[in-house]
């Protein structure tokens, strides 16, 4: 069970072995109304106004949305624009803890999820606030909700945690085995499927065997053990890996049948079902050398990161990113009052001497890139097309395939921006079939 | 502890990756290097203090003209990239090792400047520069250029006894009419060890090939150019010789003399003017073995090696663009065709 393509990064997974530990609950929490992909949420509290934990504070607008939920309870503060990791500074709701973190009166198991239809369970999916924790916080009941033309018949639990560094994944699988496996079910429930397979890279083989030991016996989910090589957890690279099915190219999981959730999905959304409970809590790897104490850390949504860092003992000196998410594909913060978001897989402090500067010097064709491009493209070229302003071309080389993994620059003898060179190779392949359809019409 | 505050770091902001397998056109080009000293060793052993010259003289030769290009064009050094070092060793080795310092001089400049500086520097040269070199003073010196050294060992002195390689005897012989069986050849374990006539690196078969395993090891080079170079010699040579065992020589002289090893392992896979992709690969190393074998065979040169690099340098873009993997997923849409043309 292979896919073709790829890399071998060190792995760094520092935290492997190091339990949950849950953060103390702090004066201030700063929720931003944004918080997956889709429309954000209307704000339907008000400024002086209590709050119980769990308290919705937004209503989703459309069906591509969901809420976001006070992380304790308290008082609104503020509600105005703040630091978002994403970098521009956007509306998001302040709260004042009040000390008792004491859930909403609202909130109350709904049963066991056998009794539930599966229609009321993507309500109370939605309703929870949930979407993918693997980073791409996608909204979960809208992935489970697949038009009748697309036939769905699997559901993949993405355990792979194929970024280097972060364990958040390796640990909810092996301290809530029983939770996750629940959570699996009721999952399967809510898209109509018998048949669920979890995908775990074999770095993380206790994981595997803690699940497989906790599988209800009424359930058919197989857990299966992977090459450890990144980008496994990719959507279409671990359903290939699993399945040998491919997702055509500009399709998405249920073009061939398959809907993917992260593992720690499954955990909050078994948390949503059987304790009522919204998703305002998740675990975050604080990781990397820059940072003295690496851990890994049950966080509320919407603590700011340096209350997370100072908990894990403070940055070094010799800091020189901090990023959210992996080393391969998170996101670089400038400020550190930025806030904890429900797809935050980890905080990765890195110091200066660890991080690659990707300069650009010119293209030695060596290849490398072709090889461990996972979508089969040829970065090399592409990035030459880019550099030389020649978009028109970037659609015969199929650029909008590129899933970003970074794996080409990775290996970049020259240490070419391939990934930003694609970003911006993107943009302006559609800025020109827009003004093709423009010049068509 | 009083941590310090938001404001208190400075962060570098850039786009992921974060990290770095940590290889870089240095480290590459110093495992190249590092993968040719068997070979350079064997000539050493071979033709004594002379192919030692040359190698010192091609290698200092090379990077004083980079120096020169760099500073010339207001380019920042690249020196440190041991590339200019690398197009050194490799223009030694494909000359004989008895040639004048000036041949050497001559062949640094030509690759450095006509090779590699007028195209942009390294990654923007279309052919690989030491063969420039070598074919330019084929051309323009044939006598210096084959005026083949036998081997005499590293005790003797600087005259060595001129020679014929065995490929250059097996062509005089075939041009004045006489069958193969008339020309003395040296045995296979010579031709394997390197005791034979020809450049100063080519020689010996045993001492490349350790080479190219290290490079095959490290994963510098794919094996699609050499297995489709030196496959595709032992094919058609092989058919040539089973027709004719007379007139042409048989497969395994093919591959083990001449710098058919070396130009398979070390000058076709260079990666800026071969293909990037696997096929395009297996399809340029085919391209030069019958290239080569069709000039050795019937061409008026005895070795084919060098310009049959060279042609297939020239066609490597072409090869790229028709040897693109077909992306994941690509089973029925293609997005290219979706898109509206004008
Ligand atoms: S970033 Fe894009 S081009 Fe580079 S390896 Fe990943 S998919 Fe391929
Ligand atoms: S890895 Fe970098 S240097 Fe090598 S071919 Fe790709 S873009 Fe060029």
């Amino acid at each position: 069970m292979k896919f073709k393509g790829g890399i071998h990064p060190d792995y760094h997974k520092l935290t492997a072995d190091h339990a949950t530990v849950v953060m103390p609950l702090l004066k201030r929490y700063v929720i931003p109304v944004s918080q997956h992909i889709g429309t954000p949420g209307e704000i339907i509290v008000e400024r002086g106004q209590e709050v119980g934990r769990g308290q919705p504070l937004t209503s989703p607008a459309g069906f591509v949305s969901v809420s976001v939920h006070a992380p304790t309870s308290g008082k609104v503060k503020k509600i105005a624009d703040f630091p978002h990791p994403l970098g521009k500074a956007q509306p998001a709701v302040e709260i004042t803890s009040d000390g008792e973190d004491a859930w909403f009166e609202d909130i109350a198991g709904h049963g066991d999820w056998r009794d539930l239809t599966p229609a009321r369970l993507k309500n109370i999916i939605r309703d929870a606030g949930l979407v993918g924790l693997g980073g791409a916080s996608f909204p979960t009941h809208v992935k489970l909700s697949p038009p009748k033309e697309k036939p769905v018949d699997l559901l993949i639990l993405n355990g792979a945690e194929c970024e280097p560094y972060l364990t958040s994944d390796h640990r909810v699988m092996l301290e809530h085995p029983a939770e996750v496996m629940e959570g699996i079910g009721l999952l399967m429930r809510a898209l109509g499927v018998r048949k669920a397979l979890v995908g775990i890279e074999n770095n993380k083989v206790d994981a595997g065997e803690a699940l497989k030991r906790a599988r209800p016996v009424d359930l058919d989910i197989k857990v299966h053990l992977l090459e450890t090589k990144y980008p496994q957890g990719s959507e279409k690279h671990l359903i290939y890996a699993l399945t040998k099915r491919q997702v055509p190219a500009g399709g998405l999981p249920m073009d061939s049948g398959v809907v993917v959730q992260n593992v720690g999905t499954a955990l909050s959304c078994h948390d949503a079902v059987k304790l009522g409970r919204p998703l305002t809590e998740r675990v975050v790897t604080v990781t990397g050398s820059a940072v003295r104490e690496p851990a890994n850390v049950m966080v509320r949504v919407g603590t700011p990161v340096a209350e997370v860092i100072d908990f894990c003992g403070g940055l070094t000196g010799d800091v020189g990113k901090v990023i959210f998410g992996g080393p391969m594909m998170g996101i670089v913060q400038s400020n550190l009052a930025a806030p904890v978001l429900k797809g935050t897989s980890g905080i990765l402090c890195l110091v200066e001497s660890e991080i690659s500067q990707f300069q650009g010097a010119p293209c030695i064709r060596c290849g490398n890139c072709v090889d461990a491009c996972p979508m089969f493209l040829v970065p090399s070229i592409m990035g030459l097309l880019v550099e030389r302003n020649r978009f028109a071309d970037l659609g015969e080389y199929h650029i909008t395939d590129c899933i970003e993994c970074g794996s080409c620059a990775y290996v970049c003898l020259s240490r070419r921006p391939l990934v930003q060179f694609f970003k911006r190779g993107k943009l302006e392949w559609h800025e020109h079939v827009k003004q093709l359809e423009g010049s068509v019409s | 502890m009083t941590s310090p505050g938001p404001g208190d770091f400075k962060f570098i902001i850039s786009v992921s990756p974060h990290v770095h397998s940590g290889q870089d056109v240095r480290s590459v080009m110093r495992d190249v290097i590092l993968a040719l000293v068997p070979g350079v060793l064997a000539g050493i052993w071979f033709f004594g203090f002379d192919a030692f010259r040359v190698l010192v003289l091609a290698v200092l030769g090379c990077v004083a003209f980079e120096i020169g290009m760099n500073r010339l064009l207001g380019r920042a050094s690249t020196i440190r990239d041991l590339s200019a070092a690398l197009t050194g060793v490799l223009l030694a080795m494909n000359l004989p090792s008895g040639s004048p310092w000036w041949l050497i001089i001559v062949g640094s400049g030509v690759a450095i400047i006509l090779g590699k500086a007028i195209y942009g520097g390294l990654g923007y040269n279309p052919f690989n520069p030491a063969l420039v070199a070598r074919v330019f003073l084929l051309i323009s010196f044939p006598v210096q250029m084959t005026h083949w050294v036998v081997p005499a060992g590293i005790t003797t002195g600087l005259d060595g006894i001129t020679g014929a390689t065995p490929l250059g005897a097996a062509k005089e012989a075939a041009g004045l009419g006489k069958s193969l069986s008339e020309t003395i050849l040296p045995d296979t374990l010579q031709l394997l060890l390197g005791n034979v006539g020809g450049s100063f690196g080519e020689v010996s078969a045993l001492a490349l090939l350790l080479g190219g395993a290290f490079l095959l090891y490290r994963g510098i080079i794919r094996w699609q150019i050499p297995v489709g170079f030196i496959g595709s010699v032992v094919v058609i040579t092989g058919i040539a010789h089973l027709l004719q065992p007379d007139r042409y020589l048989g497969p395994v002289v093919h591959v083990l003399a001449g710098g058919l090893i070396l130009g398979a392992f070390f000058m076709a896979t260079d990666m800026v003017t071969s293909p990037v992709t696997r096929t395009g690969m297996l399809v340029f190393g085919i391209g030069c073995g019958v290239l080569t074998s069709v000039i050795r065979l019937w061409g008026g040169y005895p070795e084919g090696v060098s310009f049959a690099i060279l042609l297939m340098n020239a066609l490597t873009p072409l090869i790229d663009r028709y040897t693109r993997p077909r992306v994941f997923g690509q089973v029925s849409r293609k997005l290219f065709e979706e898109a509206p043309s004008s």
